[in-house]
């Protein structure tokens, strides 16, 4: 299996006339964490957000250019199959608040109307909520709304909605960001056990998080990709000024 | 490759189909992903379908409001042509004759649609003040809420019968009162029902536009000693004027098109009415009386030429009240 | 100073006057209400039984008869318009809030608001030459459109408010799952809205099952029983119209009974909508 899992190629977002990404070359090698980080506004979430074609769905929003999952390029393929593939964890936890924990885990097979056999689903509700560490806790609550469970579990939760689609590659926007310290420290433990199975990018604004979880980190600077690069090299040494200037805290 | 959004996909997705299958490679249970794959190409197909059905619904409400003006346009040009511009000012209303003049009916709405305004204003208002200002909390002012609430809900028969039965007997012994020819029947009596009926729609918009006087504004006046009346008077007034103007537009558009409380104790005569005591007619009434009776083209014409009036002028009072409601919670 | 303490008082004065003023007349709306309701329930009560409700209604001069007629046609009139307004009003709901900003939808916002304010008569006179004349007459179906086109500026404004209201994450959430477009609104943004929705199917319920006025020339009123729905049919509304304002005091008694029965089943659909609601939200 080669290693490049997402590539994209001269992708190119916008907000109507608004050029919010500019020209990004990457190469996301398989089963690695990425971080994307850089200062708000840069353009890091709708790259993100370009991955999965979740940009789209904004009225007014277009792109250009190539996102290659497995050599194929995305922006042909329908949205519907690009999502099943890239799973999306959100900024702030959005379980859906009509639906069970339990079906919340399965939201992605109920809802697009996939009837599996009883067995199967527990199986899959159960593996998903193991890997995030969630099934000790809400294994005797499986059939109580999503909504009554902590933001951090909330958010757990929506990891595991995401992991249940047996995805490749997973996104993060921001994960974290909405949650308290001790929540935010079971997340990103997760990461590194989500890692063996699924390729991980994950945009934060949070340098430390960036150095602590991601094996390449991309630094964003006003729609462009600045630097790419092996974390611990980009913190220790990196070649643009600018990256240089954001991570010893000139700008922010 | 430029992709703008999911539309220009789908509009061609057997295009991208083939190009789909071999990417799914992911290694899940076989089952499951044949599953998700022969679904995904009915979903597209369903998606594309209920996006078009969304589109047409939309276009459908706009057909409907053109298919209602170019109805009443059509079906009245033979009274226009007949009657020309005459018709608005014309005071004989004769189908035996063929004469048609609907002054008596745009005098007769205009009279009860004015004077019911007149009456209620101040009961909205105090409802509205009552309600955004004094006590916007708790079970009373919620139970008058509701109560108020109602009144828009009672069916316009109902009005109608109540006030045949017992309103205009009350109103009779008034006119014997104060000399008048006691008919009970007439102006006066429809514009005291229709001021109880157009009671909430000027009270809700009225307190929803208090409760958004910001209270930072309120607090500087009280700082200065102002009482709650001052305030009233000098902030929260001034400010939800707009507010307040097209919550009574949206009852005078009530007034005008309401029909059959009027139908029932308005008298229904073509004369044109000679005090607000007196009977009369309203665009609406005179239609609902004589629509199934008007044997003749010009007749019917002329009946529609009224509704068309109404349309017009009920949709100009009513885009004018939601304007200045939008320009107020901008 | 001692002007200064004069003029504080009648300040005061004129301040606690007011707000008896506004709070006599804030309550005093409700007295015709009060007055309504009172008397048309007295008026009405008496003469609902069994009998009144199951069977048709007497020639002039013969005492008794029922309102079955006007009951099953009213049931089979809204119902109908229901069946028509009810998805197409939530489809349009569902457009606007999906499409803010189009054309389309601006002019479709604009049309529903314009239909809101169009009289009701105005609606019977168009149902007539849209359904009555093509078809040679009056008939149940032609009412039930006419009420449908009444029905559904309150359908398409409720879901429309109902759904703007629902955070954008929840779209997201359901898009992110690779699930097409009509399943995150069928399955997800509905279920979640479904009691403001709710409301407002049931409040346009309420409103139509008192309409008069579009009747008058679609579903015209008939005094047997009928169940065919492209003959005339009579509903609540249209006998106590034509009953009330008959010179009979039999027929009277009739429309004050219905009067009473449309009455409560109207205000119980209101109060029934507040209710539900309340059960039916979605915690977000």
């Amino acid at each position: 299996m080669e290693s490049t899992i997402v590539k994209s190629v001269n992708y190119n977002a916008y907000f109507g006339d608004n050029h919010v990404v500019k020209n990004v070359n990457i190469e996301i090698p398989r089963n690695t964490t990425i971080a994307v980080m850089g200062p708000s506004g840069c353009g890091k979430t709708t790259f993100l957000r370009g991955i999965n074609r979740m940009h789209e769905l904004i009225p007014g929003a277009t792109a250009k250019g190539q996102i290659m999952l497995n050599n194929e390029d995305v922006m042909e393929m329908h949205p519907i199959f690009v999502r099943l593939k890239i799973g999306m964890v959100f900024q702030r936890p959005n379980p859906f608040p009509n639906l069970s924990i339990y079906d919340n885990v399965i939201a992605g097979y109920k809802l697009n109307g996939i009837k599996l056999p009883k067995a199967e689903k527990d199986k899959i509700v159960e593996d998903s909520l193991t890997r995030v560490a969630l099934w000790k806790e809400v294994k005797d609550s499986l059939t109580k709304k999503g909504s009554f469970l902590s933001g951090g579990q909330q958010q757990r939760l929506c990891i595991a909605r995401a992991v249940a689609m047996e995805p490749e590659v997973l996104l993060f926007d921001e994960p974290t960001s909405a949650l308290d310290p001790i929540s935010t420290s079971t997340v990103e433990e997760l990461f590194h056990e989500l890692k063996k199975n699924y390729t991980l990018i994950i945009v934060t604004h949070n340098m430390q998080q960036a150095a602590r979880v991601s094996d390449k980190t991309a630094f964003f600077y006003m729609g462009e990709l600045v630097e790419y690069d092996n974390t611990k090299q980009m913190f220790t040494n990196p070649t643009d000024i600018r990256t240089q200037n954001y991570i010893t805290g000139r700008f922010s | 490759m430029s992709s703008s959004i999911d539309n220009n996909l789908i509009t061609r997705p057997d295009q991208n189909l083939g190009r789909v299958i071999s990417s799914i490679t992911t290694p899940v249970s076989k089952v499951r992903s044949t599953k998700r794959i022969k679904r995904s190409y009915r979903h597209i197909r369903a998606e594309n379908v209920f996006r078009r059905t969304l589109v047409i619904v939309a276009l459908i409400t706009v057909v409907l409001v053109l298919g209602i003006l170019l109805t009443l346009v059509v079906q009245s040009t033979l009274s226009i042509k007949a009657s020309g511009i005459g018709y608005v000012w014309g005071h004989v209303w004769d189908p035996v004759r063929d004469i048609f003049g609907a002054y008596p009916f745009i005098l007769g709405t205009l009279l009860t649609s004015f004077l019911a305004l007149f009456i209620s204003i101040p009961f909205s208002f105090a409802v509205g003040v009552f309600l955004g200002e004094y006590h916007p909390k708790g079970w009373m002012p919620n139970l008058l809420k509701n109560t108020v609430e109602l009144i828009a809900a009672v069916p316009s028969v109902i009005y109608g019968f109540w006030g045949l039965a017992v309103l205009v007997p009350i109103v009779r012994s008034f006119e014997t009162k104060i000399g008048v020819d006691p008919v009970g029947l007439g102006i006066f009596t429809s514009s005291l029902i229709l001021a109880i009926m157009i009671i909430p729609y000027a009270a809700s918009l009225g307190r929803s536009m208090i409760q958004m006087v910001p209270s930072n504004l309120k607090e500087a006046a009280y700082s200065l000693g102002a009482t709650r009346w001052e305030v009233i008077r000098s902030v929260i007034f001034p400010y939800t004027r707009s507010g307040l103007f097209a919550g009574v537009l949206l009852s005078l558009g009530r007034a005008l098109g309401e029909t059959m409380a009027v139908t029932m104790v308005i008298g229904n005569t073509s004369l044109i009415p000679k005090s607000i005591f007196a009977p009369g007619n309203t665009m609406a009434s005179v239609i609902a009386n004589e629509f199934t009776e008007a044997d003749h083209p010009v007749y019917l014409s002329a009946l529609i030429e009224l509704g068309l009036v109404l349309f017009v002028v009920t949709v100009i009072i009513n885009m004018i009240g939601k304007r200045l409601i939008k320009g107020f919670t901008n | 100073m001692k002007s200064i303490k004069i003029n504080y008082k009648y300040r005061i004065g004129k301040n606690i006057g007011f707000q008896a003023l506004i709070t006599v007349l804030a309550c005093g709306c409700v007295v015709p209400l009060i007055f309504i309701l009172v008397y048309i329930l007295k008026a009405g009560i008496t003469k609902i039984n069994w009998h009144f409700l199951t069977n048709l209604p007497k020639p002039v001069g013969e005492s008794g008869g029922g309102i079955a007629n006007a009951l099953v046609g009213s049931m089979i009139i809204i119902a109908i318009a229901s069946v028509i307004a009810i998805p197409f009003g939530i489809l349009c709901g569902i457009y606007l809030s999906e499409n803010k900003k189009s054309k389309l939808a601006y002019w479709s916002r604009l049309c529903i608001d314009i239909l809101q304010g169009v009289p009701s008569i105005v609606i019977g006179i168009v149902a007539y030459f849209w359904l009555v004349k093509p078809l040679g007459g009056f008939s149940a179906l032609s009412g039930s459109v006419a009420l449908a086109i009444m029905m559904l500026p309150i359908i398409v404004r409720s879901t429309e408010e109902t759904l703007l209201l629902l955070p954008d994450s929840l779209r997201e959430a359901a898009f992110a799952l690779g699930m097409p477009f009509h399943r995150v609104i069928l399955k997800v943004i509905i279920p979640c809205g479904i009691s403001g929705i709710l409301s407002g199917v049931m409040l346009s319920v309420a409103r139509i099952a008192g309409e008069t006025a579009p009747l008058l020339f679609t579903a015209f009123g008939n005094p047997y029983l009928s169940t065919n729905i492209l003959k005339p049919m009579q509903t609540l509304p249209l006998l106590i119209f034509n009953y009330a304002t008959s010179p009979y005091n039999d027929w009277h008694d009739l429309a004050w009974g219905a009067s009473c029965i449309l009455l409560i089943w109207v205000l119980l659909l209101n109060i029934f909508t507040k209710l539900i609601t309340r059960k039916w939200k979605v915690q977000l």
